[in-house]
């Protein structure tokens, strides 16, 4: 039952990502130019709603579906792991056209190249994790 | 049923995003796709050759039949619900990249230039998608999450941590869209 309702999430996120072109190499060229709203607009109301109701469900101990606490974990502190890896995903992000979501959406939609950038982000998450320890975090 | 077959404007896209990410947290778990990237390594059996692969993958299956819908989303979007595909982005947006050499650019939904099935015969464009995947793998994972963990869940959750690596991905999109783009284009 749980994985249905996983799976019907997921596919309400793939038709969002797709019909908001969100997954558009196009849109993310023109977020970075600055040329637009429509990205900005994404991003800002599904925060001013997100930040509403994540300190709604702090405000009033909201339990999940299934009667659990719900505990939202603050991310590790740190700087350089988040600022460099942060300019390291810029950089693929405005290349591929595509974030890890819209990946997985462009294939749904039969983009086949998009497969080659898929499991190179594979490999490039594998790299990470070879080269964790040398560096800086 | 136009509402549904247009582009969905912003206004209705951003508040559905934050839908999907609610509803995850009301279900027990937490919104981040980059994560599956990790998984999938591990269940490759990377756990052999980086301790920073080795946890229980099947604790994060979720998130993978998440994935799976997401990819079905995709076809469904693609194929049922979208009668044109064409992006309207800004129209000086599309003489700039006209310029570039992108003469799909307002006619497509992402570049034929570099997502046609021609590219698996052109050793640059390929190259480009590769390395495009490599440093998004990479830079999400040592970033610790993507623009769902960071820009929408972290910021959302009011985080320093996101919004540095936010601040660092647009860095580095902007210096990819206009210092490197004219270089490679």
């Amino acid at each position: 039952m749980r994985t249905l309702i996983h799976l019907l999430i997921g596919i309400f996120f793939g038709i969002i990502l797709f019909k908001s072109e969100a997954a558009s190499w196009f849109r993310i060229y023109e977020m970075f130019r600055f040329d637009a709203i429509h990205m900005y607009g994404i991003i800002g109301s599904a925060l001013a709603i997100g930040i509403v109701s994540i300190k709604a469900i702090k405000r009033f101990h909201v339990k999940s579906f299934f009667g659990a606490q719900i505990v939202i974990e603050p991310k590790e502190r740190g700087f350089k792991k988040y600022l460099l890896g942060g300019i390291f995903f810029g950089l693929g992000w405005a290349l591929a056209g595509a974030c890890p979501g819209p990946i997985f959406t462009l294939i749904g939609a039969g983009f086949l190249p998009i497969l080659v950038v898929l499991v190179s982000a594979i490999v490039g998450t594998y790299l990470y994790g070879i080269l964790r320890d040398k560096l800086p975090h | 049923m136009d509402l549904v077959y247009n582009p969905w404007p912003w206004y209705v896209s951003g508040p559905l995003i934050a839908f999907i990410m609610i509803i995850l947290i009301l279900m027990g778990k937490r919104f981040g796709m980059s994560s599956n990237l990790r998984t999938l390594c591990t269940i490759c059996g990377a756990g052999k050759q980086a301790d920073f692969f080795k946890f229980d993958w099947k604790s994060q299956k979720w998130n993978l039949v998440v994935v799976l819908g997401t990819v079905i989303g995709g076809f469904i979007g693609a194929n049922f619900l979208s009668p044109e595909t064409a992006v309207a982005i800004n129209p000086s947006t599309v003489s700039e990249l006209h310029t570039l050499g992108f003469v799909s650019a307002g006619e497509a939904y992402l570049p034929t230039e570099l997502f046609g099935v021609e590219v698996f015969s052109d050793i640059k464009t390929l190259a480009l998608l590769i390395i495009g995947g490599i440093l998004v793998g990479f830079g999400a994972r040592y970033a610790g999450g993507c623009t769902s963990g960071h820009a929408i869940s972290g910021l959302s959750n009011l985080q320093l941590p996101s919004l540095i690596a936010v601040i660092g991905f647009f860095i580095g999109g902007l210096f990819m869209v206009h210092v490197l783009f004219p270089l490679i284009f």
